[in-house]
């Protein structure tokens, strides 16, 4: 394996959908290592497997073949209470569809990881409000996810990862929703937070926000067509991971026939 | 200490479906009040006819003849307690504590006056009667030892004999007639008022010589006509045993009981009586709340399927709270508490009705029983619908536990 220093090490991920009959190959034999502190964005076409890769970094999702380590460790080692634990304390996570509870005030949806991390109500809700004003919601903290707009609740999403300080911050689109100065306003405090130490992975399709981070991946049907690494791209504040994609691969199918069972037994 | 965390989170997330979880509750609210007041009624039932029972003296002893066919035979059952025994049982010098020995024969048999007819239970008995019986007179009075010796035609009746035969209760001096002879009303019963336990509202009473003699086709046993029971008193309530055991003696002896020989007559005292009662109604209460129980059964069942439906809706929410880090036990003790939350507001509604009908009955004037609802009564409806909620929410808060968190938040 590689470098057990790495924060993430993947090794040939693959993972696979059964959607009845047929098979939806999501990754591809992806490998991948992200160290700690990096800045990494995932850029790629709709469907091309990112959000599916990031579900694995952050120890939602398993994949069906391949190996996954975080700080060293196999995950499908771990213990479903480990896994939980991790993600309480370590992985802050931006879902692309948010994922808010839809009746509770925001306060409460920020509060939530600090409730599981078994913080004292009161300290846990000052933090909350603490995050929440971070993300400039601090008059919003009472209202519900029906009564704010999509780019509040975008920022509700981000404020709850952020919550428990976690070391990895994974943001699934995490501006998708936002203008742009608002957005700015987001990437602005995260790379603040990455300045203190945390390691930021974004999806975006935004070019601009990509050309921000320090190493742009990108992604094409499952598979990563290209990878600016941290090596080369932090020595000259490299800006041009979207130019640089690779040509088109050669178009492979996306869903494969099913006789291909092997694929399931490796995790 | 962490358990109480789950609450606020119950609470948050019933607050949010007030219409379901009111719907879930009906079912627990409405078995604990059936049960509570089941058990009141109960309570209450038996409190009443133990305090009518104890209004009428607790130095009461009645002895009755035993209904078992003596030795082997098939024959029809020897009846041997007659006035003899009475007789000999009214001998204070063998029996100190026993006082007013009054003999009875009955038997039910047609009142006649005028155009008017009325099967009564008519007993033949003496003047002590109305004493150990504690009869309160509402016209005239009750028979007179002088009547009893000379087996005069009078007779005192209840109520409802008087109002059936004369429409009306003022009727000491009126005639009525068994089997053809004329007996003059010398006394009218005060109303019983509840028509059931102890009510003389529908008897009537004469000399027991006349009943012997002249009105029922009495058989005798060794020459003495047979009775159908006799009531005493005792001195004291303190002296009843002492005064059962005088009499025991006295009848053994009389009936030529030997050693081994089982008493072929029964003393029952007014304890003893007491404690029948109380072991018949709390049997019937017993029965009846098992029936309302079931209703608290039912009502668990309704949890769990309400529980079950709200799994499957919050399947979002479980995967998002797993995502943030929720353990298994914090997901399983989220959807217990939650229903362990529903059910016991059930149950404390559930008593708050029982009490409020409770509170209800003592002002209606004269409702014949009250509602008692004691403590222990609360505890265990506390205690079900607890239990209830632990026992029909696990199956859906197990349930929750297994979702994977990722396909959990993809569930539309
Ligand atoms: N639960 C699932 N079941 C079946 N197929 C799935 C599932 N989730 C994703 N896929 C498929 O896997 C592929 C990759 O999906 P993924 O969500 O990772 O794409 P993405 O790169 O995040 O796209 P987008 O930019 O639109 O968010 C897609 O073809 C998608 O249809
Ligand atoms: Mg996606």
């Amino acid at each position: 394996m590689a470098d057990s220093s790495a924060l993430i090490d993947m090794q040939n991920i693959s993972k696979v959908y059964q959607m009845g009959e047929t098979k939806v190959l999501a990754l591809n034999g992806v490998s991948l290592s992200i160290e700690e502190g990096e800045y990494v964005a995932i850029v790629g076409t709709s469907g091309s497997g990112k959000s599916t890769l990031m579900n694995i970094i952050g120890l939602l999702d398993s994949p069906t073949e391949g190996v996954f380590q975080i700080r060293g460790q196999r995950a499908n080692g771990l213990t479903g209470r480990q896994l939980a634990d991790l993600r309480n304390r370590e992985i802050g996570f931006v879902f692309q569809q948010f994922n808010l509870l839809a009746r509770a005030p925001a306060w409460r949806q920020v509060e939530l990881p600090l409730f599981y991390a078994n913080v004292a109500r009161g300290t846990a809700r000052e933090r909350a409000l603490e995050a929440l004003a971070q993300v400039g919601l601090a008059e919003r903290a009472d209202h519900k996810p029906e009564e704010l707009s999509g780019g509040q609740q975008q920022r509700v999403a981000i404020a709850r990862a952020l919550v428990n300080r976690p070391s990895l911050l994974l943001a699934d689109e995490p501006t998708g929703a936002l203008d742009t100065r608002t957005g700015e306003e987001v990437m602005a405090l995260f790379e603040k937070l990455h300045e203190e130490g945390l390691t930021l992975v974004i999806i975006t399709h935004d070019q601009e926000i990509a050309e921000r981070a320090h190493r742009v991946i990108t992604m094409r049907d499952g598979v990563i067509v290209s990878d600016s690494d941290a090596a080369t791209a932090t020595a000259n504040g490299f800006r041009n991971g979207l130019s640089r994609t690779a040509p088109a691969p050669l178009p492979r199918p996306v869903a494969i026939e099913q006789d291909e069972e092997k694929m399931y037994e490796a995790v | 200490m962490k358990l109480f965390r789950y609450f606020p989170v119950a609470v948050d997330s019933i607050a949010a479906n007030k219409m379901r979880a009111s719907l879930t509750m009906l079912g627990i609210i409405i078995g604990v009040a059936a049960v509570l007041t089941i058990l009141g009624v109960g309570r209450g039932a038996s409190a009443n006819i133990l305090d009518e029972v104890a209004s009428q003296g607790t130095t009461r002893l009645t002895i009755s003849p035993s209904t078992e066919s003596e030795g082997e035979g098939a024959g029809a059952p020897v009846q041997t307690l007659t006035m003899g025994d009475v007789r000999a049982l009214s001998d204070a010098a063998f029996h100190p504590d026993v006082v007013e020995v009054v003999p009875q024969y009955g038997g039910s048999i047609q009142l006649v006056a005028g155009s008017n007819n009325k099967q009564t239970r008519v007993t033949g008995t003496t003047a002590d009667y109305a004493e150990v019986h504690r009869l309160e007179m509402a016209e005239g009075r009750f028979l007179t030892e002088d009547e009893i010796a000379q087996m005069s035609n009078v007779i005192v009746i209840g109520t409802a004999v008087a109002t059936d035969l004369f429409e009306r209760t003022q009727v000491v001096g009126e005639s009525v007639r068994i089997d053809g002879e004329p007996f003059t009303v010398v006394g009218v019963l005060e109303e019983s008022g509840n028509a059931g336990f102890g009510s003389n509202d529908d008897s009537g009473f004469i000399p027991i010589g006349v009943a012997h003699g002249r009105i029922f086709n009495v058989p005798r046993y060794r020459g003495e006509y047979i009775v159908t029971s006799v009531s005493a008193n005792a001195v004291s309530e303190e002296r009843v045993e002492a005064a059962e055991g005088q009499i025991e003696q006295t009848l053994r002896l009389r009936h030529g009981l030997g050693a081994d020989d089982d008493n072929d007559f029964t003393i029952s005292t007014q304890a003893s009586l007491l404690d029948t009662i109380g072991t018949v109604t709390s049997t019937l209460t017993l029965l009846l709340s098992s029936i309302a129980a079931i209703s608290l059964v039912v009502g668990g069942i309704g949890i769990m399927n309400i529980m079950l439906v709200s799994v499957t809706e919050r399947t979002k929410e479980i995967g998002l709270r797993k995502a943030l880090g929720a353990h298994t036990s914090d997901v399983l003790l989220q959807f217990l508490i939650e229903s362990l939350v529903l059910t016991l507001l059930g149950g404390l509604i559930g008593i708050a009705i029982s009490y409020g009908l409770a509170l209800l009955v003592q002002r209606i004037p004269n409702f014949p029983i009250d509602l008692l609802i004691g403590v222990d009564a609360l505890l265990l409806a506390v205690g079900v619908s607890a239990g209830c909620g632990l026992i029909f929410g696990l199956y859906p808060a197990l349930r929750a536990t297994r979702l994977d968190p990722i396909e959990a938040l993809r569930y539309e």
